[in-house]
């Protein structure tokens, strides 16, 4: 039904959505933390800087990854010479690409469910003996959950059609940085990519679809357990 | 003891207070919305920042001048808040065990004790959003005394749970102020909570503690008038069961020398009773009437005369120690020509008395 390289192009875009929302995650958790509760100077520009690629042209974002981390940027130069690791142009930089991009999406659930923590929960957590980083992990985490999940599905289906970002980044290569829509867009510049292209753009359609489904049963179950059902 | 003495400044809010608190016992911050009751009590538990100084029981928690502030974390003070906050996430037993598995030494307070005492068996698997208000407020001052406190801050626990649920909490107090014998300090705007609870009553407003005293010297005082609400204007009396009549139900307590019948219910010889005498239950006469139902006529010498802000006179008559208060009206001080030092005698009604009986000791 599918071919080998759209498989891959499947294969390759859960891959790539998946690592990067794993790699969000723990950041969007200490971001929103810092732009929702931290108290230090210039905290307006790290709110705008992370909300940076939802306005910017997502090659704009690629291209300028590419001068900061490509083999000659200054971060990726080091970055090769020190450790001999390079991200432009492989999958690892596929992953980055995505993650730049999702990232906004991530904090801004995860920053709207640790707005609506009651603090008075942490405070009742403090009077019974618990320390600022026990209190997070027992208290503040497990309530900020829901929007941890709904961040992450959201940036796991935002992840999965990434495109602008990704090609500039890390380039079309199969089988190492080609996801589903790069692979779409390559059988649409082919003259007999056709069916291809309609099977390319069904996966996606699937993979969407399933990602809302899941996204509602789970937010579903979490508000039930809590109550707020 | 508990020695307070700080200050708190909020925004154009300023609270000021020195108190000497016996311990353990139930102390009641009492006044009306907005005195500073809830932030005075947050700032013993650390949860506000003062300056000044706290110590409980010889343990410095604050102490501005040497630089001392225990983190809440740290204090070992138990909070019950007034919506219960008890974590959403976690079933009724796991909320208990929050702060049980984070005290350090040993436990004065066991599961199987609190769960018993507090009748929460059948609630344990149950989350937070599953509880009536009773319940809620129950898991809640279990959760705080399993973290083995050295002083539990109640703070208006009772204020979000209607008035007929309201028995479904308070005994429970009763209970574990009698089990544990931990002191307690009971925010409360509710009079009548503070008269079965308190054994002394801080009076709090606009940021100041206006009195500290027990509810009966309270009770008579001026200042607390004012702020209990006309209807709860009346002497409170630590007395305790002198005799009783099996045949017709009443029983004697002693008022400064002399002694008052009143409906007994089931109570004991040598019971301690604390009486709420409402003032408008209370009838003066110059003279010892013949031929009424009244069963209690005690003679006691008129003290004072207060214009009330009603139009009102609240009289207060010493017999003995004791004190009551007599609502009356302007013209009848004038038609008996009460002035302050004469004669009196106080009429209370058997029946009257039964509405105010606590048992706090």
């Amino acid at each position: 039904m599918f071919n080998a390289d759209e498989l891959e192009a499947l294969r390759l875009s859960i891959v790539v959505a998946t690592s990067s929302v794993l790699l969000t995650l723990p950041i969007s958790v200490l971001m929103s933390w810092l732009l929702v509760r931290g108290r230090f100077p210039g905290r307006w520009l790290v709110d705008a800087a992370v909300h940076l690629p939802l306005v910017l042209p997502p090659v704009v974002v690629g291209y300028g990854l590419l001068l900061l981390l490509g083999i000659r940027g200054p971060v990726g130069h080091w970055l090769y010479l020190s450790t001999g690791i390079r991200l432009a142009f492989t999958t690892s930089g596929a992953i980055i690409a995505t993650a730049v991009m999702t990232l906004p999406l991530m904090i801004r659930a995860v920053r709207l469910t640790l707005e609506g923590i009651d603090r008075g929960l942490e405070d009742a957590a403090r009077t019974l003996g618990a320390a600022p980083i026990d209190r997070f992990f027992t208290i503040t985490l497990p309530l900020m959950l829901p929007g941890i999940f709904a961040g992450a599905i959201t940036a796991f289906a935002a992840g999965l059609g990434e495109f602008g970002a990704v090609i500039t980044f890390a380039s079309n290569i199969p089988g190492e940085t080609r996801t589903l829509p790069l692979a779409l867009y390559t059988a649409l510049q082919s003259p007999t990519g056709d069916a291809s292209s309609l099977r390319l753009a069904a996966l996606s359609l699937g993979l969407g679809v399933m990602g809302l489904v899941a996204a509602e049963a789970l937010s579903l179950g979490m508000r039930r357990r809590l109550g707020r059902g | 003891m508990l020695d307070i003495d700080l200050r708190v400044t909020r925004d154009s809010f300023q609270l000021d207070a020195t108190l000497n608190i016996p311990t353990p016992s139930i102390t009641a911050l009492f006044g009306p919305s907005g005195a500073g009751k809830t932030t005075l009590a947050h700032a013993v538990a650390g949860l506000v920042p003062a300056c000044g100084r706290i110590t409980l029981d010889g343990v410095d928690l604050l102490d501005s001048k040497r630089g001392i502030n225990v983190p809440v974390e740290r204090r070992r003070i138990g909070c019950v808040f007034q919506d219960a906050r008890l974590f959403p996430h976690l079933r009724v037993s796991e909320n208990l065990l929050y702060g049980y598995r984070r005290h350090q030494g040993r436990a004065y307070a066991t599961t199987e004790d609190v769960i018993g005492l507090l009748g929460l068996e059948t609630l344990l698997d149950r989350r937070p959003h599953q509880l009536s208000g009773g319940e809620r407020q129950r898991v809640a001052l279990g959760r705080a005394l399993l973290a083995q406190p050295r002083l539990l801050v109640l703070d208006e626990p009772l204020a979000s749970i209607d008035r007929a649920r309201r028995d479904e909490v308070l005994p429970y107090l009763e209970v574990l102020r009698d089990r544990y014998q931990i002191p307690m300090l009971y925010v409360s705007h509710q009079y009548d909570e503070v008269l079965r609870l308190a054994a002394q009553v801080a009076l709090i407003d606009s940021g100041r503690i206006l009195a500290f005293d027990t509810p009966a010297a309270l009770s008579v005082s001026p200042e607390l008038r004012s702020r209990v609400g006309s209807a709860g204007v009346g002497a409170v009396i630590e007395t305790e069961v002198t005799a009783r009549d099996s045949s017709t139900g009443l029983i004697t307590v002693a008022l400064g020398d002399h002694s008052l019948r009143l409906q007994g219910g089931g109570d004991v010889l040598g019971t301690r009773l604390r009486l709420h005498i409402l003032a408008s239950e209370v009838i003066l006469a110059t003279e010892l009437p013949q031929g009424l139902s009244v069963r209690n006529a005690v003679a006691g010498i008129l003290e004072r005369l207060d214009d009330e802000s009603n139009g009102l006179i609240v009289a207060t008559i010493a017999v003995g120690n004791a004190r009551l208060l007599a609502r009356i009206t302007r013209s009848a001080v004038d038609d008996l020509a009460l002035t302050t030092g004469r004669q009196v005698w106080a009429l209370v009604k058997a029946a009257s008395l039964t509405l105010g009986v606590y048992r706090p000791l």
